[in-house]
């Protein structure tokens, strides 16, 4: 029997759709069965980040509503065999779904999958409470703002009140170079104030915008900094230890004079 | 003026981390504890308004916050006594 993992963030644009994608890429290429499911309804985006928003065909409200069989909805990714998207309604509401529908549908996902990664749509209303209602574990996405950092305690209580106790923290698009000058919080920081397990940290990438253009996740690209953290993070899930990544910004000669010209 | 030179020289004037995190910290212990700065006045003017048949407060110098450890939130109050009301004993028995 799989593991249901639902990310969530509170905040809006932390990136919960993207960590979704390269997490289950991730493991997609590590040789499990994955699935996505988008619960974010009415506002769906995790088909265009895997670049399958041409394949749909069902969608979940179908699901839940009998329209079609579950098997009929998934579609396969481009690249792994392994790895299925449930994509959301686009033109319904967050009320289409209840969450004895969704712990339902999750429960029959895991019989067939090993990971059924579940991207939460951002707020706390009726959406939120779908998305957690079939899940065993959580992660909360957040960046290094107050704002997002703020959200997450909120979510991280509402998590454990739903008896999701434990989630885990991924804080993303940190800028190592602004760390370093004291101009953004640090992650230990941010682990201090939220008092949860960290799971992984993912720098700011401008790769996650070109790969999002192109619809591949960030973790098939080598060079992606970015992709290299999630596919760490991945190694997590499984169980792995594996350190955090290097992210000291070297302060050569040669950075300091590629600043100074505006080349980064 | 030292700021803007201090930008052109690439310098960082303090360090907003700082404020971020104080921000957060003070934003957190209200959220947490799920009251509002105006559930805080009323709270305040309901104290005050206790205290008052028993002791003359000073009202500018009182100060209501919560406090918070990893363990638990506590309500700190710091009141200034001006006096002791003398009618007190009798307040309390005629009420």
């Amino acid at each position: 029997m799989g593991e249901t993992i639902v990310v969530t963030s509170g905040k809006g644009g932390v990136g919960k759709t993207t960590t979704t994608a390269n997490l289950g890429t991730a493991l997609a290429f590590a040789g499990f069965k994955v699935v996505l499911v988008d619960t974010d309804i009415g506002l769906r985006n995790l088909d265009v980040v895997m670049g399958l928003e041409n394949r749909i065909v069902y969608d979940i409200v179908d699901v839940t509503s009998g329209n079609c069989r579950l098997k009929q909805a998934l579609i396969k990714d481009k690249r792994f065999d392994s790895l299925y998207l449930l994509p959301a309604a686009q033109t319904k509401d967050k009320t289409a779904v209840s969450p004895d529908e969704m712990e339902a549908l999750c429960e029959e996902l895991q019989d067939e999958f090993d990971y059924t990664l579940i991207d939460c749509p951002a707020g706390i209303e009726q959406g939120f409470y779908n998305a957690i209602a079939g899940a065993d574990k959580a992660i909360v996405v957040a960046t290094p703002e107050v704002s997002a950092v703020r959200d997450a305690d909120r979510i991280i209580g509402l998590l454990e009140s739903a008896d999701l106790r434990n989630p885990k923290l991924i804080v993303n698009r940190i800028r190592p170079r602004m760390v370093k000058q004291g101009d953004m919080m640090d992650i230990e920081d941010i682990v201090d104030i939220l008092a949860i397990d960290l799971l992984g940290v993912v720098p700011e990438d401008e790769k996650i915008i070109v790969s999002t253009n192109r619809g591949e996740p960030a973790v098939m690209d080598v060079v992606s900094q970015a992709g290299e953290a999630y596919r760490r993070i991945a190694q997590r899930i499984r169980g792995e230890e594996v350190p955090l990544m290097n992210l000291d910004v070297s302060n050569s000669i040669m950075n300091k004079l590629r600043r100074l010209v505006g080349m980064r | 003026m030292w700021e803007l030179l201090f930008r052109v020289l690439g310098k960082h004037t303090p360090n907003s981390r700082i404020h971020a995190k104080e921000r957060l910290r003070l934003v957190l212990v209200h959220d947490r504890a799920s009251i509002s700065p105006y559930l805080m006045n009323r709270l305040k003017e309901d104290l005050i308004r206790v205290i008052s048949n028993y002791m003359i407060i000073d009202e500018e110098g009182m100060e209501v916050h919560l406090d918070q450890d990893e363990q638990e939130v506590a309500l700190i109050a710091s009141i200034p006594i001006k006096k002791i009301r003398r009618d007190y004993m009798e307040r309390a028995q005629t009420s």
